[in-house]
């Protein structure tokens, strides 16, 4: 196996839901192609090992809890898991939707969620529908101070943007890229011009072209149940499953070049550069 | 009013939303946390199904599990035209004999894809194989009937048979297993997907494009 850039090592990376991981359930898992073992222990706190191919317990792995998840690293971030202050807004419900398995790269699950142009096509009467099929034009932005990468003033027609609508409307986008392997979704919160309802979406790379993918909601509904939030999400997450495991190759190629665009995106054009220029290589061509 | 406790990425689930949407019966739908809830097996549902599985229909006092029994008791009360079972006997064996084949043989193809999708630990090459032995199984019957100048698994028209089979075959891919060899099946998919009133559940229309 290739090495692994420093890059994609030094990130903080969710393993597991807080709830999920108790005593009785350790999560045996990967990252970056090596096995780990996260524990809950008898005092509350979490340790996370890094295993040996046979088993053993090599070295203990740096942990946090944060945002109701159980985020570690293979190396040593320069920073802390980035900041959703979100999280701590006063009547926001967070909702952990769970995990999904996908056979491909971290950078094609990240490149899928930017793009918008598929809704008409994969969300079918959901988040999209023909024949209002436009993407506006949007900006996207690197905000060098922080090293995130934004998209912003992405509007598109919705017939059902979230579980509950009733009627399609005419959505305000926002995404930021947190980190290369962390995307959250900004949109239209409806009944609410004051907030926005977000969406994320953080793979954990079991090795370059397999994925965990973790994803929440964090909104202001007082209309659905967990449950109904869950299974809208988690439906439009297996369309998008398909549409990534079709993709090939699994791994997102960063050449310019490498790969004709059919539909030249923004997003995706910056994403690549972006995570490029930072020396990822990790699942990357 | 019809409750039906259900879960959006359960195939079992989907044959009975697919049938109560084909006959046009109102219902009220109660999502139940399957994942990562695994509200199916704590004490409320167990109440309900002490199998702790999906899906539950109830019907004022009346509840019942098993997604070939519920498909059978609502053709029963709202199919008048006796279409979706009907009444010759041979042809009601035989509606009832691949109805049986849709929640058994077929149901490998489900247990692949909760091992590919939701991480299940069940053996893969196994269930993968069962379930290519049921869709060869599948195929050739299909393309018997098809010889006979029949477009469906038992009878002249669609029945519950058809609908019991059809989300666990359609979804096959989400657990890696192809139909490339099985024309006979996708044949006989693209026609369950023109019956009136058909809908989709996430993936089966996705699979089917790309
Ligand atoms: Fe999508």
């Amino acid at each position: 196996m290739k090495q692994i850039d420093s890059a994609t090592l030094n990130q903080w990376y969710v393993i597991q839901s807080c709830t999920d991981l108790t005593q009785t359930r350790p999560r045996h898992t990967r990252l970056l192609g090596s096995d780990i073992l996260a524990e809950r222990l008898d005092d509350g706190g979490l340790s996370v090992w890094l295993l040996s191919a046979t088993g053993e317990q090599m070295r203990q792995l740096p942990v946090r809890e944060c945002y109701d998840y159980v985020w570690t690293t293979m190396g040593a971030p320069e920073g802390e898991v980035f900041s959703m202050p979100e999280f701590y807004e006063e009547g926001r419900r967070m909702v952990v939707c769970g995990i999904a398995t996908v056979q491909t790269s971290p950078g094609r699950i990240i490149e899928n969620f930017l793009d918008m142009s598929h809704f008409p096509f994969v969300h079918i009467d959901v988040l999209g529908a023909e024949p209002e099929t436009e993407v506006n034009n949007y900006k996207v932005n690197l905000r060098k101070d922080v090293n995130e990468l934004w998209a912003t003033e992405c509007g598109f027609y919705q017939p059902k943007a979230m579980a509950s609508a009733t009627e399609g409307i005419e959505v305000d986008y926002q995404y930021r890229v947190a980190n290369p392997f962390a995307a959250i979704l900004y949109k239209t919160c409806p009944g609410r011009d004051d907030a926005m309802d977000l969406v994320g979406i953080l793979p954990q790379p079991l090795d370059e072209t397999n994925c965990d993918i973790h994803y929440f909601m964090l909104v202001f509904d007082d209309v659905n149940s967990d449950q109904e939030l869950i299974q809208f999400q988690q439906g439009i997450l297996m369309q998008d499953r398909i549409i990534l495991e079709n993709q090939r190759p699994r791994e997102l190629p960063l050449e310019r070049g490498a790969e004709i665009t059919i539909r030249a995106d923004a997003a995706s054009i910056q994403y690549r550069r972006w995570i490029k220029d930072m020396g990822i290589g990790f699942g990357t061509l | 009013m019809i409750k039906l406790y259900d879960y959006i990425l359960s195939g079992s689930c989907y044959k009975v939303r697919l049938m109560l949407n084909i006959l046009n019966v109102e219902y009220e739908a109660v999502p139940v946390d399957f994942y990562p809830g695994l509200e199916h097996k704590k004490p409320d549902f167990l109440a309900l199904n002490p199998l702790g599985q999906l899906p539950v229909l109830t019907d004022d006092e009346l509840i019942l599990r098993d997604a070939q029994s519920i498909l059978l008791y609502l053709v029963s009360k709202y199919d008048a035209a006796n279409t979706w079972f009907p009444e010759d006997a041979a042809t009601r064996g035989q509606v009832a004999m691949w109805t049986a084949f849709g929640g058994d043989e077929i149901m490998a193809a489900s247990a692949a894809r909760l091992h590919d999708v939701l991480n299940y630990p069940f053996d893969i090459d196994q269930q993968r194989k069962s379930a290519h032995a049921a869709f060869l199984i599948l195929d050739d019957h299909i393309a018997e009937q098809e010889i006979k100048g029949f477009d469906w698994l038992a009878g002249t028209s669609p029945t519950i048979a058809d609908i019991a089979c059809f989300p666990y075959v359609s979804l096959s891919e989400d657990g890696g297993i192809s139909r490339e060899e099985y024309p006979a099946i996708e044949r006989w998919l693209r026609r369950v997907m023109d019956v009136p009133g058909f809908i989709d559940m996430p993936g089966v229309l996705q699979h089917w494009r790309s």
